[in-house]
Order: structure tokens, then sequence, then C-alpha cells
């Protein structure tokens, strides 16, 4: 397997004020290859791509290009040189189609030529086997089909060269598997591809080579037929990791939330939630698994007391004096179940319902970017005490403990949380929630983008909450750490619930096909179970 | 390949992100600012109209604080506009651009106006200063609550129609001018009770403008209280950064913008009833006089640090002050001030981007 070297960047170097993003990095990429990017967060993978696709210009070093050296000024330089990068957040003009959005800023002369560029988009579709409809506008797409548009795009501008940033965190399995499909086909056209990925199985499944940065440093390279996921890790981290998650058996598990019949609908009136039933209970955590955008949102933010809720629908607290053994007309123990629908955030709280909220915007929603750690502990208790002035010295050792225990890289608890990196935002707020002794525990996303040891303590701190009884939600997107994370795990599907399986019964497999499991009439989950 | 291999050489110059920078460096990179507007100005003014910058120079601060009546002129518009800063700082701290400042002056000075006019022969004068300050508090304040309540109810655009209310305002003083005139006829109020100085401040201390100064130093002081140490001023910074996280936290946002909007309206209506009850003691439609939207200036480069603002409060004016002096000491006209404080501004502006960028050149070694 002798490839020609299509990119090689020698010594090259970043910083950002004081922050030393790459330290003399060395990186070859050959063609006919796929090379993982492996690194945990804040080690500077993004950074080096961003130097190759034209975003950052190098402080030092140089940059080989077909063993040429080049000086990438631009994402349009880039592009001449056929380097073209997908990233995280997709940069489509939604009422465009596919083909539209393709040609969007080539400024080829002459009249557009609909017929010619989708006769070209068809070709390199049908060359890789993309599944692409080339006259089908953004809005209608899902993420999938977007981000094969992205890819479509950077192809037909001519790259040979082709950096993919996470491109799974967005997709199902069986979508990951069609791009990956694609990717191996695009390999074997003699196209070089970078994946960035904390997913070390896909590392494992797609690619040939693994190169590994650590806080900047470049630290190797493996061929991944001769490493596997714990060898990998310990390079990333640089010492040895305990790759399990653990998984207690719930106890104390008492019912905590009842949502009976709870239907959302977003302000155009399409339902984005439709008749969902669950029970959420203390003790145990609750997976919520689905495509992005299945209703996973809505569904935290009614609980959350921040959606409009049709009528109907019951968001039942049970709180700690509630007696599940007592006969349901009991009048004494219905004092105990609470409404939740109908009441905003401050009056759940004032009602003394102890409620935790980690939302997947975390810096537009969880927490005040502009603000230093001690104002963002202060978000969830500024209303306590009395007088007109708010009470900063508890929340001042607040951000004190979470920095301490979390081990929140920041220079002190005076820094903005947006100067933060994306892992340490979340320990701030997963910290600030946890601190607020929650009887229910959400979570959307919690892990997203982060690194391996600091999604590990993510998983652990939810383990220790659903330990002291509390009711953990917890959304995520890699099936594999919902498997072995949660007790339940409930799956969604364009709003509805397409089935609730346990632990013991729940395959990868079968949750993927729950995922996409639209449910029209009769429970769809029955046949998938077979 | 078939794409072609740009030969290019490395740009000249970079521009990269500062990622924190000392208290100290920052103000001297803004002490330089200042330093090379100065010479700028000079450059200019020498090679316009030939005339040496220093005289110049001189001349403006002659005009501004020459005499001690000069002086307190100086200090008493640098109150105004300080207090219309303070009024604004609140509203841009949550990010709601007010631009209403001139129309909620007008209607603090015409409530105010028509307090001295039927009030004056009943009341004694402190008695009636009460009564003035409550009514341009609260018509000010009105005239701020209008745009925040569509805001928060229908989400309206703030900045059109806070511009909008100006526009209002400005007929109902002409409406007010001409119901008041005196001599009739002469489409203008004159001063008002004249002779029994009724609503007039008092002096204090042998100054007629010491009312002035307490009153604004006070609303600042308590300005930068609030928004740092009070809840509701926590409250403003939350749905300023984001609503998002405002409604997670259990704000009530429609309450936070419709409070915040009246205490911002109120305050620049007290701004009128001391242009009408501590200085001028008319009213026409030029009372505010643009000062609403100067104030914008004054808000912004001090960061609604309602301290900075005394500083900036205090800068513009005397350009303004310095402009007429050398205006007519010279006679040049206006514009020659007016392009000393562009150029001043431009180079404090300036200043903020070298504050948060870095520019370097390109390396030797390549």
């Amino acid at each position: 397997m002798e490839a020609a070297c299509a990119v090689l960047m020698k010594r090259v170097t970043k910083q950002f004020g004081k922050v030393v993003a790459n330290d003399a990095v060395d990186l070859e990429l050959r063609r006919g290859e796929i090379l993982s990017l492996l690194g945990e967060n804040g080690s500077g993978k993004t950074t080096l791509m961003n130097m190759l696709s034209g975003i950052y210009y190098p402080d030092e070093g140089q940059i080989y290009v077909n063993g040429k050296a080049v000086t990438i000024r631009s994402p349009k330089d880039a592009f001449d040189l056929g380097i073209g990068m997908i990233h995280q957040h997709f940069k489509l003009v939604d009422v465009f189609t596919a083909a539209e959005n393709i040609v969007l800023g080539l400024n080829e002369g002459g009249k557009l030529d609909r017929k010619a560029i989708a006769l070209k988009v068809k070709e390199i579709a049908d060359r890789y086997g993309f599944d692409i409809n080339p006259n089908q506008k953004v809005y209608d797409m899902t993420v999938s089909q977007k981000q094969t548009v992205e890819i479509v795009k950077v192809l037909y501008r001519g790259a040979d060269i082709l950096i993919l940033d996470e491109p799974t965190a967005v997709l199902t399995p069986q979508e990951t598997d069609k791009l990956f499909a694609v990717m191996r086909n695009m390999k074997a056209d003699g196209k070089a591809l970078v994946i960035i990925t904390h997913k070390l199985h896909e590392v494992m499944d797609v690619s040939d080579r693994v190169a590994v940065l650590r806080k900047g440093k470049y630290i190797g390279d493996v061929w991944t037929c001769e490493t596997n996921p714990q060898k990998l890790t310990d390079m990333m981290v640089g010492r040895a990791v305990e790759l399990n998650i653990d998984c207690p058996k719930a106890v104390k598990v008492t019912e905590r939330i009842e949502i009976q019949h709870l239907t959302v609908k977003d302000k155009d009136g399409i339902p984005r939630l439709s008749d969902v039933s669950f029970t959420a209970r203390g003790g145990e955590i609750l997976g919520i698994a689905g495509i992005s955008g299945s209703g996973q949102k809505q569904l935290l933010e009614a609980i959350a007391g921040l959606q409009v809720c049709e009528p109907g629908s019951h968001i039942l607290y049970k709180d700690e004096q509630w007696n599940p053994g007592a006969p349901a007309d009991n009048l004494e123990n219905r004092k105990h179940v609470h409404e939740l629908i109908g009441k905003s955030p401050l009056d759940i709280s004032k009602m003394g319902v102890a409620l935790s909220f980690v939302p997947e915007d975390r810096l537009g929603m969880g927490l005040v970017a502009n603000m230093d750690l001690t104002d963002n502990m202060l978000l969830r208790s500024y209303l306590t005490g009395r007088g007109i002035f708010a009470d900063r010295k508890k929340p001042k050792k607040l951000a004190e403990t979470v920095v301490d225990e979390l081990e929140v890289v920041t220079p002190s608890i005076n820094t903005q949380v947006r100067k933060l990196s994306g892992g340490n935002v979340q320990k701030v707020l997963v910290g600030r929630e946890i601190s607020m002794d929650p009887t229910v525990l959400m979570s959307a996303y919690a892990v997203r983008g982060l690194d391996i040891n600091t999604s590990y303590t993510i998983y652990n701190l939810m383990t220790e909450q659903k330990l002291k009884g509390v009711a953990v939600i917890y959304v995520g997107e890699d099936l594999d750490v919902l498997l072995e994370l949660c007790d339940r795990i409930l799956v969604l599907c364009g709003g509805q619930v397409t089935g609730i399986v346990p632990r013991e019964e729940a395959t990868k497999e079968g949750i993927g096909l729950l995922m996409t499991q639209f449910r029209k009439e009769g429970q769809a989950y029955e046949q998938s179970r077979s | 390949m078939s794409s072609p291999v740009a030969e290019h050489s490395e740009p000249l110059i970079h521009v990269s992100k500062r990622v924190g920078i000392s208290r100290g460096k920052s103000w001297a990179i803004r002490g330089a600012a200042l330093v090379l507007a100065l010479v700028i100005s000079g450059l200019v003014i020498f090679s316009i109209v030939h005339l040496s910058p220093l005289k110049v120079y001189g001349a403006m601060f002659e005009g501004a604080f020459g005499t001690s009546r000069r002086a307190w002129v100086t200090i008493r518009d640098a109150m105004m506009m300080l207090c219309i800063a303070v009024g604004l700082a609140p509203a841009f701290k949550m990010r709601f651009w007010n631009i209403g400042a001139e129309g909620q002056i007008l209607v603090g000075g015409i409530a105010t106006a028509a307090c001295m006019i039927y009030l004056g022969g009943s009341l004694p004068t402190p008695a009636l200063l009460v009564v003035m300050l409550i009514v341009s508090v609260i018509a000010g304040g009105v005239w701020g609550l209008i745009p925040g309540v569509f805001k928060a109810r229908w989400g309206t655009n703030e900045t059109l129609f806070t511009l909008m209310m100006n526009y209002v305002a400005i007929q109902l003083t002409s409406y007010a001018v001409s119901k008041w005139e005196t001599p009739v006829g002469s489409n203008s109020v004159g001063i008002i009770n004249q002779t029994s100085r009724a609503g007039w401040f008092p002096t204090i201390f042998g100054q007629a403008y010491t009312l002035n100064v307490v009153i604004v130093l006070a609303l600042a002081i308590l300005m930068y209280i609030y928004l740092k140490y009070s809840k509701q001023g926590y409250e403003i910074s939350v749905v300023g950064d984001s609503e998002n996280t405002a409604r997670y936290a259990g704000i009530n946002v429609r309450k936070v913008y419709i409070r915040t909007m009246f205490l911002s309206g109120a305050i620049c209506g007290i701004a009128g009833f001391l242009a009408i009850s501590g200085s001028s003691h008319t009213i026409s439609v030029d009372t505010a006089g643009g000062r609403g939207f100067t104030a914008i200036i004054v808000a912004w480069l001090a960061k609604f640090n309602t301290f900075v603002m005394i500083l900036f409060s205090f800068l513009l004016m005397f350009l303004e002050k310095g402009a007429v002096e050398i205006a007519s000491r010279y006679n040049l006209n206006n514009f020659v001030s007016n392009m000393i404080t562009g150029i001043l501004l431009f180079c404090i502006l300036g200043s903020e981007f070298f504050i948060n960028y870095k520019v370097s050149f390109r390396h030797k070694h390549s």
C-alpha cells in the first residue's frame, strides 16, 4: 500500500494569545487512505485542519500539497489546491435546492444551466453511491441528506483531499454506515480523506491509519489494524484510562414524573411531540434515543416549563411523600402529585420541585456566555435571600467547588464562560445543575463534542445521581453509550414514542430501527423486536 | 494534477484575536489613541487654516473652562449628557436599542413646564420641584414603557418604534409651545415664571447648577449599583445576553423588558426636568437638541459603566464648547470643530480594535 503523499504538514505551529493550539505538528496524508485524527477536546485537531482549509494561517511551519510547498491564505486557496472541508455546522441556504447550494459561490460565467449541473451532480452521486436528489430543497432534507449535499458540494469543486469534522455526530447508525460506505468508495477512487471523530469504534471501523494529537502536540500515528480502542485512548490521554461505563443496578426505584398524552406544537402549528406518554423513575437513568430533531428538545423543555403544551397533556410530578402503594382515589396521596403543565420555570421551582436541566444549547440557554463562572452559578439562585441585592458569596464558593471537583480548566472563576473550551463549559453547567440537589436531572447531549475523559466524568456523574435516587433523563446520540449507561431507553421518532426498551432487551440494531420507524397506525415496536 | 497549484507569498499582515489584555496595556492603547487624535487634528488644523494647533487647543480650553461661568455651563451640559446616558444604560445593557431618549426628554420637559405654568403660583418651590420630578419621571417612563410593552407582547422592533416616538414627542412639544406661547404670536414660550422664579432650581452655595450636579451624580452612582449588584440588574444582563437563558432561569422576560424600559424612559424624563427647571426655564422643540443621540455615543464609549460616562460626557461637552469658541474667535465655522470631534472619536473607537486584536507583520525569514 505504497501511496503518494497528498498533504504533508511540517512543524506547523499556531498560537492563540498564550495558548499554543498546535505545537510543531507534523502530519502526513496519503492518497487512497482514510486517516482518523484523534485527540481530546482542545488538543488542536480542528485548528490543524482549519489551517489546511485556509481558515487559519499558521504562525510557523510549512504545508506541502502533492509534494509542492504551498501557502494557503484563504478557503479559496484551499479549494484551488483541491482541499475541501465538511464542517460540523452545515452552511447551506435553506430555500435553495441541493443543486443550487452546490453551485453557490462558484462564480462560473454564463447562464445558470440547471440541467448540466443536475447531470454533473448525478454523475458524482453515482460514482460514489450518494443518495441525492438535486432538485430537493434543503429545508425538506434530513440532517444526513444535508451532509450529503455538503460533501457533494466539495467534490463538485474538484476536491480530492476531504476533511470531515465529526461527521457522524448527528447521524443514526444506519446513516453512519451509509456515510462510511461512501467514504470507502472515495478512498478507492484515490482521494485522501481525514475524519475527525471522538467515537473510537468508528475510528476502528472506517480508517486505515490513526494520527493522535495531545495538547497541541503530535503524538504519533498507528495503523488501525494494529491497534485497539484501549491503546488509542491511552495514546490520546497520555495514561491508561478505564473504558467501562459502570451501570450499577437501579436502587430505590420510585415513580417520579409521569407524562400522559403530551402534545407540543411549534409556532407554525406543526406537532413536534404527539401523544407522548411514559414514566421517569427516581433511581434510574432513562435514556432517550432518536435522530436529532425528533422532539427531544421539546420533550425536555416541556418538562422544564419552557414549552406551551396542547390541551389534554399532563406532566405529573410525584414528590417524595407520594406513596406508590396507595389507591388511585386516595385524596391524601393525590396532594403529592403536582401538575407541571402551564407552570413557568419559576412556578415549578417555587413548588419545591428540584428540577435540573442541562440543555442542548449550553451557551445559548444553560449559561450566560458573557458572564463569568460566579455569575453563571448565580443564575439558579439569584432570587434567594432577602433584599434587592443578589448574593454572590455562595455562588462564588460553588464556582470554586465546581472548578475543583470537576477539574475545570479556567484562568479563574472571573473568566467569561464563552472563553472556556466546550468540555469545560459543559462541566460548569453540569456542576451547577447537580449542585442543586435535584430530584429530576435532565440532560440533552451532555457529552456532545466532549473528549473521552470528560465524557466518562459526565457518565459517572449521571450514575452517581441515579444512585442518590434522582430520576435521570439522558438524551444521547451515541447508542453504544446509551445501551451501557441507561436502565431503559425510550426511542423517539418524528415526535412519537416508537418504543421503550429495557436495557436487557435492547440491541443497537433494534434501537436504530425504532429511530426511523415513524408510526402511522398501531405499534411498530412489536414488529421491530423480532 | 488538474487543480492549479497556486503560488502565493505569505500575507503581509495577520490579524488575530487577543486572549486577554492587561488593564494597563489597554489604557495605554487608549491614551496613545488620544495623543494620535490630537496630533492628526493639529496637522489638519494647520494645513487647512494655517493656525498653530496649540493656540487652537488653548482657545478650545478657554471656551469650555475659561471663566467660572463658562466652566459651570460646561458642567451643567455635561451633567445633562450624563443623565441621558445613565438613562440609556439599563436599556442598552438589556440590548434594547432605545434611540428614543430625545422624545423621552421632551415629554419629561413638557410635564415639567406644565407644572411650572399651572402650579407655579399655588405651590412653594420645594414642593413644586418634587411634583415636577415625579411628573417628569412618569411622563418619560410612560414614553419608554410603550415601546417596551410592544416589544414584550408582540416582538416589535424597538429601534424603529423608539425613533418614531421621538417625532410624536416633537409634535406634542409644538402643540404645547403654541398653547403656552408668550407673547402671543412669538411661537415661543419665553422664560417661564421669570419674575417669581417658581419651579426654578434654587441657587445653592452660590451656584445655580449645584442641584443638577447632585441629582445626576446620585443617579449615576445608584445606576452603577443597580446594574452591578441588584437582582434586577442581574436579570437585565441575563436578558440582554440571551432571552432563552433568561427563560430557562425562570426570569419573566416580558416583565424585565417593560420594567427596564420604564426606568430608562424615566431617567431620560428627569433629563427633561433638568433641561427645563434646572437650566433653560423654557421649552421648545429644540430642548433635547440631539443630545438623546449624542448620549448613545457616551453610553457606548463607556461600555455602560456610569462612572466612565462622566469622563466621556465632559470630553464631548468640552469639544462642543471649545468648538463654539474657536469658531467665533478665528472666524471659522463649526465644521473645523466637528472635524476635531470626528478625528477624536475615530481614534478612540479605533483603539478598541487594537485592544481586541493583535496585528503582526510578515515574518522576516520567509
